[in-house]
């Protein structure tokens, strides 16, 4: 085996020849590796690997290992399909998380729009969005996520276009939501974009900052018209089921007199006709037992009576009966 | 080394460079023109994969085959009814004919987008400016709620006005008008929508305006129908009382007469069998309940309580 004598800080050190077969093993060798790892690949989870060979789509291939033709011959693409994305407009998320911090400014050139009634209404919202055919994603459409956002914005501002201010701020949000998921869908699937519309959701939807307070305004006169209509029904609520309570009273009362009245007349006449059943019999001297025995019962009651006699003139007492007169 | 290695290596590389000018790739995402002396040659190639051509002399242009966006600048553009609005357009485009698309702006996509601007902005302007303000703005005939439902509603200006066209028709003029000076460009114009539309600042403050006085009415008309109905219950409530004591007086009222006259008939039937005995029976009954002790009593001798005191006999 051949040999080089090297000096070493004068010291002479022997390296033994470095057989040239072997240098060539090595470089076949190296050389095959990297052929070997050049044709394999991996396709995580939620992606799929989509292969070209000189540029040209040849096949799509799912989570794994895989082999392709080295020395660049095939390529891979990997385009995450099982990731929803997502776009924001008129806002900005700064920062992520539980409580999350948006982006200052503002993005009203987004976000401001013209209602059906010509009003204006500041509309935020997202766009929640899949790969659905990576083939179409990569190759059919450039720039696919700016698209998305202009077929985003312009079908959200007809949509809202044909609403009318109250409808885009109160009453029609879902409604809108749909309307606009359809659209962007359409218009996505006409550009072949690849993509799948998951979900468009309005974010926080106002009038413009000035309108705001005679919004409000609206509002508690709304509120103001409840409570006055409330206070009237409590009103209302509390005088009638008095007054039906009073009139079953004075009806009662009424029943009342009334039996009373009926009785009294029936034992009166019942007493009368008692008496006079008696009278019948003997007409003259019960006519002047009953009138003594009620002379009896009045004249001790009285204080003053005066007797007069028909031959005096005028009116000279003949005999006075005085009841009491102490104390005077 | 001999000088046949050398030849050899020369030969080699010779033969490597040839090779490398002959093939070329072509992208999913791309199509491509051959020139050669800088002039086109064959058909253009469409279909992404390995191509050949003649080394040295010929040469590959490459351009998107893809389609690609166009955003215009925002317009300053007045409607038919004198409003002025910032209209903001995106369109999207694709190169059809290569090599048109080569000649026309030497494949510069700068330039392409700049004869875009040029033709869709004027085509914009033109259609915008013919019609009126809400014709851009609504896209149907939709009717538009106002308010909640139990206001029944509110009369807002204009809301009921009828449009004839509508964005989506607006569009599709305008993207006709601009299409047709595509094939020139080789460019085929594949859509052009209204980003935005919005009023220009002046404008704007005197929406905010109007915005604001429609609300103050909104507030007004609200409060006023609580009043209303506060009333309308007021009144409920004053009818309704009314009624019901009135019934009620009616109704013992009624209760009483027909007591009264049954009484009266009992008393009338009683006495009826005697007149007389009633009266008499009746008086003296009335002397016990009306004297008391500061009636004064005159008594004439001649009386029959006195009559003896005068004289006992008859």
């Amino acid at each position: 085996m051949a040999s080089r004598v090297i000096n070493v800080g004068g010291e002479l050190i022997e390296i033994p020849e470095f057989p040239k077969r072997w240098l060539y093993l090595a470089i076949v060798g190296i050389l095959g590796l990297w052929l070997l790892v050049s044709g394999f690949y991996t396709v995580d989870a939620d992606e799929v690997g989509v292969i070209q060979r000189f540029g040209k789509y040849i096949r799509t291939t799912e989570p794994g290992l895989h082999l392709k033709i080295p020395l660049g011959i095939e390529t891979v693409k990997k385009v995450k399909v099982q990731r929803v994305f997502k776009e924001e407009f008129g806002f900005r998320t700064a920062e992520a998380g539980v409580q999350s911090r948006y982006a200052a400014g503002s993005f009203l050139d987004e976000s401001l729009m013209l209602t059906g009634d010509l009003n204006s209404a500041v509309v935020e919202w997202i766009v929640q969005y899949r790969i659905k055919d990576p083939v179409k994603y990569l190759f059919h459409v450039r720039n696919v996520e700016e698209t998305l956002r202009d077929v985003s914005q312009s079908v959200m501002q007809l949509v809202v276009g044909d609403r009318s201010v109250d409808e885009v701020i109160v009453l029609s949000r879902s409604e809108i939501e749909d309307e606009a998921l359809r659209l962007t869908q359409k218009s996505l699937d006409e550009f072949e974009t690849g993509l799948d519309v998951v979900t468009v959701k309005l974010q926080d939807v106002n009038p413009p900052e000035p309108v705001q307070p005679a919004f409000n305004e609206v509002n508690q006169a709304r509120q103001e018209k409840e409570r006055i209509i409330n206070e009237a029904m409590e009103a209302y609520n509390k005088v009638i089921p008095q007054a039906k309570g009073q009139a079953e009273q004075m009806i009662r009362q009424a029943e009342g007199y009334a039996t009373n009245r009926v009785n009294r007349a029936r034992g009166d006449a019942e007493k009368f006709l008692a008496v006079w059943r008696e009278y019948t019999k003997a007409r003259d001297v019960t006519r002047r037992r009953i009138y003594l025995e009620t002379m009896q019962e009045i004249l001790p009651k009285l204080e003053n009576i005066y007797v007069v006699d028909e031959a005096q003139k005028g009116l000279i007492p003949l005999l006075q009966f005085p009841k009491k007169e102490e104390g005077k | 080394m001999n000088k046949k290695t050398i030849v050899l290596g020369v030969v080699a590389i010779a033969a490597l460079i040839l090779i490398a000018g002959s093939y070329f790739v072509v992208d999913e995402t791309e199509q491509a023109i051959i020139l050669q002396f800088g002039k086109p040659v064959g058909q253009p190639i469409k279909t992404a994969g390995l191509h050949f051509k003649a080394p040295f002399i010929q040469s590959v242009v490459r351009f998107e085959k893809r389609v690609l966006e166009w955003d215009g600048d925002e317009n300053q553009i007045p409607t038919s009814d004198k409003k002025y609005i910032w209209v903001d357009t995106f369109g999207r485009w694709r190169i059809v004919d290569p090599l048109k698309y080569y000649q026309a702006v030497r494949g510069d996509e700068r330039a392409a987008q700049s004869r875009l601007d040029d033709i869709i902005d004027s085509a914009t302007r033109n259609y915008i400016s013919e019609n009126l303000l809400i014709e851009a703005v609504r896209n149907s005939n939709r009717e538009l709620k106002t308010t909640v439902e139990e206001e029944g509603g509110f009369e807002v200006e204009g809301i009921d006005q009828k449009i004839g066209k509508g964005r989506d028709q607006i569009t599709k003029l305008i993207l006709q008008k601009a299409a047709q000076a595509m094939p020139e460009f080789g460019i085929e114009l594949l859509d052009v929508r209204i980003k935005r539309i919005n009023y220009i600042e002046d404008v704007r403050q005197k929406v905010y305006e109007r915005m604001i006085s429609e609300r103050k009415r909104i507030a007004e008309k609200s409060r006023s129908e609580g009043q209303g109905r506060k009333a309308e219950i007021e009144g409920e409530r004053e009818k309704e009382f009314q009624i019901i004591t009135s019934e009620a007086y009616r109704r013992a009222q009624e209760i009483k007469g027909k007591a009264d006259a049954e009484a009266t008939r009992i008393y009338a039937e009683a006495m009826g069998r005697d007149p007389d005995f009633y009266s008499f029976i009746q008086t003296l009954e009335s002397y016990k309940s009306t004297f008391n002790n500061n009636t004064t009593l005159i008594l004439n001798t001649d009386s029959e309580f006195l009559k003896y005191l005068k004289n006992i006999s008859r």
